[in-house]
């Protein structure tokens, strides 16, 4: 598990982290989510060990990244930002020196490396240089490298950022496939990821934690939480239909895009609105193409607490 | 001690990566030679020694030894890579020992590679051995000097160029450190106890006996102090810099 205590640094007049607290446990999928610059990458450096906090703390399965570093940093698979590796060496000696620093020996070693290899597909550019491989690779080699030594605590900065949709998909369910007795922490911009994967979402931004919930509890938050959204058949009911809908009780405004002939009731503080609208429906004769009960927009949730 | 081992041989397994390696060495001996019998006059001396030889390390060093050293950190620091490095299970230390090592065994490799100059003044004469062993070993250890310096300004920069340049001047001051380049600039205004550690701090005086073949403790523990000094420096340097 990872625990930190108001954790803290400056650079110089800039406070870029300021006060953090929060605790993952194992079976945690944690997003770690925030504008840039909002400190997600300081916090995840402190977390493992690259920087000091100015104050506060932090540790990993319980041992102070300060006071047993090595305990700590031997607990923690980490993707640092960018995926950084050394260029000139091929993608099975890296992964070979790395596997030498954490200590894995012998039938283990060839194991975890046959492992990593395997599921992150680098069979094919093992040989090759790593400054020869497309971003998607190195990205792949770096993933592959915090997981090698089957770490309790995964820390990953930004994983899937390079990868194409079948790629990020294939990382996705990688940590899922991970998540269920491991301790992880995922950045990301990409918030379909926090629903994808997530169990838990911390937004942050100025350097504090502005939220802390999961990924359903965040979209709840959303003016279109239980919002209902329709598609009309005919162009020509557009203004009677949003007249009516804007007449229910329940309803707080009514969004339309006429070219698209798609209308969005949003409730009155969450209300469910599915039965009133399909009533006005059938009493109009107003012909529907599709009805959909909206989650609620993570977008819209992060751009309110985060501006 | 594993760790520094496994770093070491990574850096210098790195070193041959790419043709640079190759070509330093190269253009080490051919200037080692060049020094040697136009500048030194090895022939016209008629003397069966290697003095022309090693008078000119210092020099050869000023400018070869922060090519090596360049790199180091101010690669590491650019690529990122040293995050990845301190965010493994090592400590400070090893990383820092570890690359330290890889350059200079890669200078000792290109120092050994001029045997033939030891052959030649053999087979011309009957030098005394011990006398150049004593020599290639004073050099060795002025080149770790040389490299501890190098160390710690390219940790200063993530600009190649920037570490080159910083590791010529500081290791040319420190060269030149008991002549009156460098003393005069002190003279005017510091003590004479000052002056006179600042000569003492000069590579070439302690280089000098060393390349006659007196190895003097003295003179080793000089450069040994010198690598341990500048080794922190690079640690500390790192441990405030790093993440910048």
């Amino acid at each position: 598990m990872i625990k930190t205590e108001r954790l803290t640094r400056h650079y110089d007049t800039l406070t870029a982290v300021d006060g953090i607290s929060f605790e993952v446990r194992p079976g945690e999928v944690l997003g770690f989510l925030g504008p840039n610059g909002a400190g997600k990458t300081t916090t995840m450096r402190m977390i493992a060990g690259f920087i000091a906090p100015s104050s506060g703390s932090a540790s990993v399965c319980g041992h102070d990244i300060e006071r047993e570093p090595l305990a700590a940093k031997a607990a923690l698979g980490y993707l640092p930002e960018g995926a950084p590796s050394y260029g000139e060496m091929s993608v099975l000696g890296f992964l070979g020196f790395v596997a030498d620093l954490r200590g894995l020996e012998g039938a283990t070693r060839r194991t975890r490396l046959a492992h990593v290899i395997d599921r992150l597909a680098l069979g094919s550019v093992a040989e090759q240089t790593i400054d020869t491989l497309s971003k998607g690779f190195r990205r792949r080699v770096g993933i592959a490298q915090a997981i090698l030594h089957d770490p309790p605590v995964l820390v990953l900065d930004e994983p899937t950022d390079g990868l194409d949709p079948n790629q990020k998909h294939e990382v996705r369910s990688l940590i899922n496939e991970m998540a269920a007795d491991k301790t992880i922490v995922v950045s990301t911009h990409i918030l379909e990821e926090v629903d994808a994967v997530c169990t838990r979402a911390i937004i942050i931004a100025h350097g504090r934690i502005v939220a802390d919930d999961t990924p359903q509890g965040l979209a709840a938050r959303s003016r279109h939480h239980n919002a209902v959204s329709l598609r009309l058949a005919r162009a020509e009911q557009f203004a009677p239909a949003r007249a009516a809908l804007a007449a229910l009780p329940q309803v707080a405004e009514v969004e339309g895009d006429e070219a698209n002939r798609r209308l969005t009731a949003l409730p009155r503080n969450g209300a469910s609105l599915l039965a009133d609208v399909n009533a006005v429906a059938a009493r109009d004769g107003i012909a529907l193409d599709s009805l959909e009960l909206e989650p609620g927009r993570l977008d819209e949730v992060f751009r309110t607490i985060t501006a | 001690m594993h760790h520094i081992v496994t770093i070491a041989k990574r850096e210098l397994a790195g070193y041959f990566a790419t043709p640079v390696a190759y070509v330093f060495i190269l253009i080490f001996l051919l200037l080692a030679a060049a020094f040697t019998f136009y500048l030194g006059g090895f022939y016209e001396r008629g003397q069966a020694d290697l003095a022309p030889f090693f008078n000119f390390h210092p020099w050869l060093f000023l400018f070869l030894i922060p090519a090596i050293s360049m790199r180091l950190w101010a690669e590491e620091r650019k690529s990122g890579a040293i995050e990845l490095l301190l965010t493994l299970p090592v400590t400070l230390w090893q990383a820092v020992l570890g690359k330290f090592f890889a350059a200079w065994a890669f200078t000792a490799l290109a120092l050994a590679l001029t045997f033939p100059i030891w052959i030649t003044v053999n087979w011309l004469g009957s030098p005394d051995n011990g006398v150049i062993v004593a020599a290639y070993v004073g050099s060795l250890l002025m080149a770790g000097g040389f490299l501890a310096i190098g160390s710690c300004m390219s940790a200063l920069t993530r600009n190649q160029v920037v570490a080159f340049i910083l590791a010529v001047v500081v290791s040319f001051a420190f060269l030149l450190a008991g002549f009156p380049l460098v003393l005069d600039a002190f003279r005017a205004w510091a003590p004479q106890a000052l002056v006179d550690a600042i000569a003492s701090l000069s590579f070439l005086t302690h280089f000098e006996s060393i390349a006659k073949g007196v190895l003097d403790l003295r003179d080793l523990v000089y450069f040994a102090l010198t690598m341990v000094f500048f080794l922190i420096a690079t640690a500390i340097v790192l441990d405030v810099r790093k993440s910048e």
